[in-house]
Parts: structure tokens; C-alpha cells; sequence
């Protein structure tokens, strides 16, 4: 093999309280496609960050093509020839395509002192775009494309900077499969001239684009592999460093009456003519991609947004629900995709974010039950297993885990009949996704009925009794637990219904 | 051959392009102008004194203050910040030049350059904290604010320093043919401000940082320079300005520039800047600036009651940020 452009070894970072990346090795070949796995909070966004300068490391040594390097800011990885395309896009919404890509090293007039060029700004965006066959017009608000556009925008913003190596943070997370296919074809025409670290949890692309792959967990690399010489189920094992089967806990259940149903549904055009129900005691799983509208479906459920027809019906009755206090009323809780600005009170105590829905269980009138209160928080922490050493602890001073059983605490106390959890084991380690799984598994038995909206296949598999796939707001499928495949999945998922 | 025919095609062409920049600079201003000329023309017709040379005039010296705060206040509130100090940093640096001529006998060109240095030193602290500290910028300016209003206190013992000098007191009511010198200074500003703001990179990093804070430093911005450059220039201008105010007033009021900030704010409010930042030009602030001018003038020749002014202002700003708020609303359910 040739000599690597990029070595990292034994890359340490911790923030306070958390040693997120130990000893990390990775490196890269030019010409190669490098994929790094692992799962949310594993450190694959820390590294990145580490390597982008946003985040120095605290030890460890960077090499690139033989040369030890400090990365102590953006500008220093920029100049080394580092260009990221971050997860979450990082664009001005109200500056044009050619002034996001330029942002930061404008060109500058050649006749008068601090004036932009604006001409050429344009002339270099235009040109580079049409360069990879990018269909955009480079005078336009970034703010007015779609997302795919405006990722297509990143990707020709750090082509600019005649990298030699590109870093893609789940680039296909919010695309379509015809602009999946796309990004594919570039990226193979890239890889002639760059090394791409290429992050996803998606196995079936991996195996598509990849030469090598390393996983990362829990801040440690797992290992490196030669993608033709390994199989998904070896990488999922070291993913989660254990068994597959192992990590979820599902116990058949005969699912009883129809709890809540929805009757065509719709909102705008983010959801159109959506229909589905659920049972007492089972858990239907809602996939699709971001955007496919099941955040948005939820939301509806929820009395958080209004819906402009259809009708949703809990135990067979109509139910009007116009505000989330409505829906809280007939029994049905939501845990929310983004538990630190939707479910917590982050600088509340444990206490005081549990009893949030209970407090008409202790506070009676003028009179304030303490013991009371002390009792449902004793209760909750217990059944869910919630470490903290009090419950006078801050929330935000708990990991993703046990935030994330604080906040179902907080929706089991107002005592549901329906529980909604929007990505419930999104960036939680892997051994409290074991346990949150345990307990969505047995408030299930309990009689709950669950409905679990989440992007992660294997979970979607292997805890749901039924699945519905959405796509562009629509209700794609209904899959009974004997047909689902990630593939199947997949294929309703991003709109392919043939 | 054909050259006989084909000049008569692509005339159209040359208007419409002469008008493309026009009309996509108005067009989002369309309320606000609209909101203007009605404002206008009532007037015209219910007092015979408003359409007349010298009190248009004399509106445009009335608005000039406030336009030269507003445009920094723009600045501010574009990063997603606010400045809160404008009316007392207006009231240090203008004393503090009248004091230093009249008491300390200091040349008027030294004197002023040290009032626009206290100012833009006041401005530059407010940013350096800001950035520093991560304290919010509405706390920041407040105590600045009370620091600055303070020292003006201290430095003149309370009471107004008379500072009757020719060439000082021409800084503020000299005029150039029938324009008084303060409009010709705010014409300055305001083209130089547009420079800053739409030709430069500091332009572009205002936007940048107030649109999207993180795209900003991942792009190697450094931010904590922007915030301190805007504070700084917000400051300067505050200090010209109580400069001016001052020597049109042959005196140094320490109590100047009372409530000076709420009708900066205001304008750029009424100018379409969006409060969360990001969004927002001078020309919407200088037309707000205009709204609000025009308001106080035309209350003021219909004979209403001050206190009266106040409550209708008050409503006038409401009803018009609402409106503005239906008009986005309605933009993004399509």
C-alpha cells in the first residue's frame, strides 16, 4: 500500500465529564474511499471535529503526507487541505450559493482596497459547480434550496479548496435515492485525486462506496477491515460490541384492542392522506427517511401542530385535539426526537423533570405533598434504572442514556396509554439502548401501545410487531414483522414503490 | 444589414435590466413605503405646513440622529445582538468635547477626536465584553449604558457645560447651500455604512455571523473581531452624533440622548431587520427611520398632545412589526 496522506495516532479528546475519543488511531490512503463506523456517540463527529481543527486534540499526534502537524483552528486544517462537509449543514440561509461557498477567504477586488469582488465570487461559484455538473445557479439563496442542494453546495464549497482530503459526516442522511446515486457518481469521480473519510451507519452503502472501514465505540477503535473482506453482521458486532440478538429485548405479545387511530390525515404537504392504528400492547414502528413527515405525523398525534383534515380517533371515539394538553388528557405522550430542547428542562433537577406531567398527583390547592412527589421520583428512578446519585442532580449533568430515561419517566408518570418515542435511542450508548429497549419492551407487555418512529433499521426490525414506511409525507407500506428487511425498508423508504 | 432592425429588440431588455435592481431592492419594502406615502400624503392634506421646502428640511435635520444611531443599531442587531448605550455614549462624548474646549481650553480638533475616541473606546469595550465573556449583549450594553450616563454626570457635576465657540458650534448648524451640515453627515454615513456593510468581507461576516453563528467559525470567521468592529462603530457614531447635537446646542447636556436607543431600535425594527438576526438591510432601517420621523414632525404640526405622540407611536410600531409578521407568515405557508 502507498504511504498513507493522513495518520492519526493515538488521538485523545475529553470534554468535561466525558473522555470522548481514547487513543484513537485512523489513516487514509489518497485515493481511497474510508468509511468510519460506529454508532451515535461513538466519537465519529468528535474525531472529525478533531481533524477539522474545530475541536484541537488534547493528545495524540497528526501526520499528513509525512508531515506532523498541529490542527489547532479551521484555517490551519484548511490550509493542510482539509475540507469537512458536517452532518448538520453549516450554511448562511441568507447569503447566496457563491458567497456560502466563499465564505470566510472572499475574493477580493484587484483595484480597490477592502471591496469584495462580487463578480468573481459568482465566476468561481458558477464554474465549480458546473465543473461537477452541478445543476445550480450560484446566484441563489441558499435558504430557498432543499437540503440536497444545499449539501450539493457543501461538497463544491470544499472541492474549492483544491482539497487533498474530504470528510463526509452521513452525507445520504436526508437524501433521496436518486440524489444518493448521484452523490455516489461524484464521489467516485473525486476519489481519483482525494481521500474521503466517508461517516455512515448505513451498511449497505458502506459495501457500495468503501475500500476500508474503521469502527469506532464508545471513543475506541474497534479495528480496521478491508471492505471486500468482511461481512455486515462482523462490522454490526463491533459496532455494538456484542451479539446482535443480544441487544434487543422483544417478548411476543397478543396486541389487544385498537387504541388510537388515524384517519387520513393531512397537513399541508408534509402529510398527505395518512391512515394507520395501534393496538393495546404493541409497538409499531414508523420508518423512513428525514423528511419522509413522521416527526410531523407525531406532532400532529400530539396536539403540537394542527392537522387541516382527517380525523384521529382514540378507543374508537373522536377525539379533537387541538393542543398537546388535549391529547395528554386521552392518554397519549410523546418522548420527542430532541430530548434536550423538546423533552428537558436541562438545568431542572432529575426531580423536578420527572414530576413535570404528576404535578396534579402532589400538589393539591395550596398543599404541597412531599412525600408524594419523593415517591413518584423514587418510583420512576427504580423502574428505569436511572443512575444518578440523587434526584437533586441537574439533568444535563446525566449521559444521553439516562437523560433519555428521564424523559420517559417524565411521560410514564402522567400514566400513557399511548407513548409515542421519536428516536428513542438517538445519540445513548450502547448499553443504555439495551435498557431503554427493555423497558419500551415491557411497558409494551404492560399494555402500552407504542409507536416508535426511528431511522435505525435494526431497531425498527427487531422490536417492532408492524412497521409503516413514510415517504415525501405519505404512508409508503404497512409491513407485517414477517417481511421486514433493512431492504424492504429501504426500498419504501425512499420512494420506490415498484 | 440587419443592423437597421435589431436595435429595436433589446431596448426592453435594457430597461428591464436598468429596473431589476430597483425593483428587487423595493419590492420587499413595499409595505413600509406604501405605509410612508399614505402617511404622507394625509398629512399634506391636514396641515398646509408639512409640504413645504423648510420642513422637509427640517425633518431630515430631526432624523439625522436618530438615522446615525439606527444604522449602527442595524449593524447590532444584524449579529443578533442589540446595543442598548447608543443615547448615553451620545451624551459622554458630546460633554466631554463641549467640556474640554470650554473648561480645559483644548483645541476644537483635538477635543472633538477625543470625544469620537471616548465614544468608539465605550463601543469597542462593549464588543471586547461581549466576545470575551459570552455575557448577553442586552445585559452588556445596559450596564454600559448606566456607566456611560453616569460618567457624563460626574464629568459635568450635572449641570449643562455653555461651550460658545465659532468653530465648534459650526460642526452642527452649518449649512451647505440650504442643507444643514447633520443631513450631509448622515448621507456620509449612510453611503459609507452601505460600503461596509455590502462591499466589504466585515459586511459579509455580519451576515454570516447573525444568519448562521456556527457556518461562520467553521469557516474560520473570527467572530469575536466582528462583534468587537461592529460595537466599535456603533460607539463612533453615537459619539459623532452627540458631537453634533451638542454643538447645534452651543452646550454639553449630560442628559442628552434619553431614550435614544428604544427609537433606534424602533427604526430598525420598522426597517424589516429581523431580531433574531441574519436579516435586515440600512435602507429598510432608513425608511423606518423616515416613519418615525415623519410620525413625530406630523404629530407635532397637527397640534397633539405630547404624551398623546407617545401612545400613537407606540401603536404605530406595533401595528406595523405585526404586519410585517403576517406578510413573512403568509410567505412561508406557500
Amino acid at each position: 500500500m502507498t504511504e498513507p496522506i493522513l495518520r492519526m495516532t493515538g488521538i485523545c479528546k475529553s470534554f468535561p465529564g466525558v473522555l470522548a475519543l481514547k487513543d484513537v488511531d485512523f489513516d487514509l490512503v489518497t485515493g481511497e474511499v474510508h468509511a468510519l463506523l460506529g454508532e451515535n456517540g461513538a466519537g465519529k463527529s468528535t474525531l472529525i471535529k478533531v481533524l477539522g481543527g474545530i475541536h484541537p486534540a488534547d493528545a495524540g499526534s497528526i501526520v499528513i503526507a509525512g508531515e506532523p502537524l498541529r490542527i489547532r483552528s479551521v484555517h490551519e486544517a484548511q490550509r493542510a487541505g482539509i475540507s469537512i462537509i458536517h452532518q448538520e449543514l453549516f450554511m448562511v440561509p441568507e447569503l447566496t450559493v457563491a458567497q456560502n461557498m466563499f465564505l470566510g477567504r472572499e475574493p477580493m477586488s484587484s483595484r480597490l482596497p477592502l471591496v469584495l469582488d462580487s463578480r468573481k465570487t459568482l465566476g468561481s461559484a458558477q464554474a465549480l459547480l458546473d465543473s461537477i455538473d452541478m445543476d445550480l445557479d450560484a446566484g441563489a439563496r441558499v435558504g430557498d434550496l432543499s437540503i440536497a442542494q444545499q449539501q450539493m453546495v457543501e461538497i463544491a464549497k470544499a472541492i474549492s479548496f483544491d482539497s487533498r482530503i474530504l470528510v463526509m459526516d452521513e452525507p445520504t442522511s436526508s437524501l433521496t435515492t436518486k440524489e444518493t446515486d448521484a452523490l455516489y457518481v461524484l464521489i467516485e469521480r473525486l476519489r481519483d485525486t482525494m481521500a474521503i473519510v466517508y461517516i455512515s451507519h448505513r451498511m449497505e452503502e458502506l459495501f457500495r462506496i468503501s475500500n476500508r472501514v474503521t469502527v469506532l465505540r464508545d471513543g475506541q477503535t474497534i479495528g480496521t477491515r478491508e471492505t471486500a473482506h468482511t461481512t455486515s453482521d462482523e462490522l454490526i458486532e463491533m459496532m455494538v460490541g456484542r451479539k446482535l440478538q443480544d441487544l434487543f429485548t422483544k417478548t411476543p405479545t397478543e396486541p389487544g384492542e385498537v387504541v388510537l387511530e388515524a384517519r387520513n390525515l393531512c397537513r399541508g404537504h408534509k402529510l398527505q392522506d395518512v391512515s394507520f392504528s395501534v393496538r393495546k400492547g404493541e409497538i409499531l414502528g414508523v420508518a423512513g427517511i428525514v423528511g419522509a413527515g413522521r416527526t410531523e405525523l407525531m406532532r400532529c398525534l400530539c396536539g403540537i401542530d394542527g392537522i387541516d383534515s382527517g380525523e384521529i380517533l382514540v378507543r374508537g371515539k373522536a377525539a379533537a385535539i387541538r393542543q398537546p394538553k388535549d391529547a395528554i388528557r386521552l392518554g397519549i405522550a410523546m418522548v420527542p426526537e430532541n430530548r434536550k430542547e423538546e423533552g428537558l428542562v436541562l438545568c431542572g433537577s432529575v426531580g423536578f423533570n420527572i414530576t413535570l406531567e404528576a404535578l396534579g398527583d402532589f400538589i393539591h390547592g395550596c398543599r404541597f405533598d412531599a412525600k408524594a412527589e419523593a415517591n413518584i421520583i423514587e418510583d420512576y428512578t427504580r423502574q428505569l434504572s436511572i443512575r444518578t446519585s440523587s434526584p437533586e442532580v441537574l439533568v444535563e449533568k446525566l449521559s444521553g442514556g439516562n437523560q433519555q430515561k428521564v424523559v420517559i419517566a417524565k411521560w410514564l408518570a402522567s400514566r400513557p396509554s399511548v407513548l409515542i418515542l421519536d428516536e428513542p435511542t438517538r445519540g445513548v450508548d450502547v448499553g443504555a439502548k439495551a435498557e431503554i429497549y427493555a423497558i419500551i419492551d415491557a411497558l409494551a407487555q404492560q399494555g402500552v401501545a407504542i409507536i416508535m418512529v426511528s431511522s435505525d433499521l435494526p431497531e425498527v426490525i427487531n422490536m417492532s410487531d408492524r412497521v409503516m414506511v413514510m415517504f415525501h409525507g405519505r404512508k409508503m407500506a404497512e409491513l407485517s414483522r414477517q417481511q421486514l428487511t433493512q431492504k424492504m425498508i429501504m426500498k419504501y423508504a425512499t420512494g420506490d414503490s415498484q | 444589414m440587419s443592423s437597421v432592425l435589431t436595435p429595436t429588440l433589446p431596448q426592453p431588455n435594457i430597461a428591464q435590466r436598468a429596473l431589476a435592481v430597483p425593483i428587487r431592492l423595493i419590492k420587499p419594502k413595499l409595505g413600509i413605503l406604501m405605509g410612508l406615502f399614505l402617511m404622507c400624503a394625509a398629512l399634506s392634506y391636514l396641515s398646509p405646513a408639512f409640504l413645504t421646502t423648510s420642513n422637509l428640511i427640517n425633518v431630515l435635520r430631526q432624523v439625522s440622529t436618530n438615522a446615525n444611531l439606527a444604522f449602527g443599531m442595524t449593524l447590532a442587531i444584524l449579529i443578533g445582538g442589540i446595543d442598548l448605550s447608543v443615547g448615553p455614549v451620545l451624551a459622554i462624548s458630546g460633554t466631554l468635547a463641549a467640556g474640554l474646549i470650554a473648561l480645559s481650553g483644548l483645541p476644537v480638533w483635538l477635543a472633538v477626536l477625543i470625544g469620537l475616541g471616548c465614544g468608539t473606546l465605550i463601543g469597542f469595550c462593549n464588543g471586547f465584553i461581549i466576545s470575551r465573556t459570552g455575557i448577553a449583549p442586552f445585559i452588556v450594553t445596559l450596564a454600559t449604558m448606566q456607566i456611560a450616563r453616569g460618567m457624563a454626570y460626574v464629568y459635568t457635576g450635572g449641570n449643562p457645560v455653555s461651550c460658545y465657540v465659532d468653530s465648534f458650534n459650526a460642526i452642527g448648524s452649518g449649512y451647505v447651500g440650504r442643507v444643514p451640515l447633520p443631513v450631509i453627515y448622515t448621507a456620509v454615513v449612510f453611503l459609507v455604512m452601505c460600503f461596509l456593510l455590502y462591499r466589504t468581507r466585515f459586511g459579509r461576516y455580519v451576515y454570516a455571523l447573525g444568519g448562521n453563528r456556527n457556518a461562520a467559525v467553521y469557516s474560520g470567521i473570527n467572530i469575536n473581531r466582528v462583534q468587537v468592529l461592529v460595537y466599535s462603530i456603533i460607539g463612533f457614531l453615537s459619539a459623532a452624533s452627540g458631537i453634533v447635537l451638542c454643538s447645534r446646542m452651543y452646550s454639553g447636556q449630560p442628559t442628552i440622548g434619553n431614550g435614544f436607543e428604544l427609537d433606534a431600535i424602533a427604526a430598525v425594527v420598522l426597517g424589516g431587520t429581523s431580531f433574531s438576526g441574519g436579516t435586515g438591510t440600512l435602507g429598510g432601517t432608513l425608511l423606518g427611520v423616515f416613519v418615525i420621523g415623519i410620525l413625530n414632525n406630523g404629530l407635532n404640526l397637527l397640534n397633539i398632545n405630547s404624551f398623546w405622540q407617545l401612545v400613537i407611536k407606540g401603536v404605530v410600531i406595533l401595528l406595523a412589526v405585526y404586519v410585517d409578521i403576517l406578510k413573512k407568515r403568509g410567505k412561508g405557508a406557500r
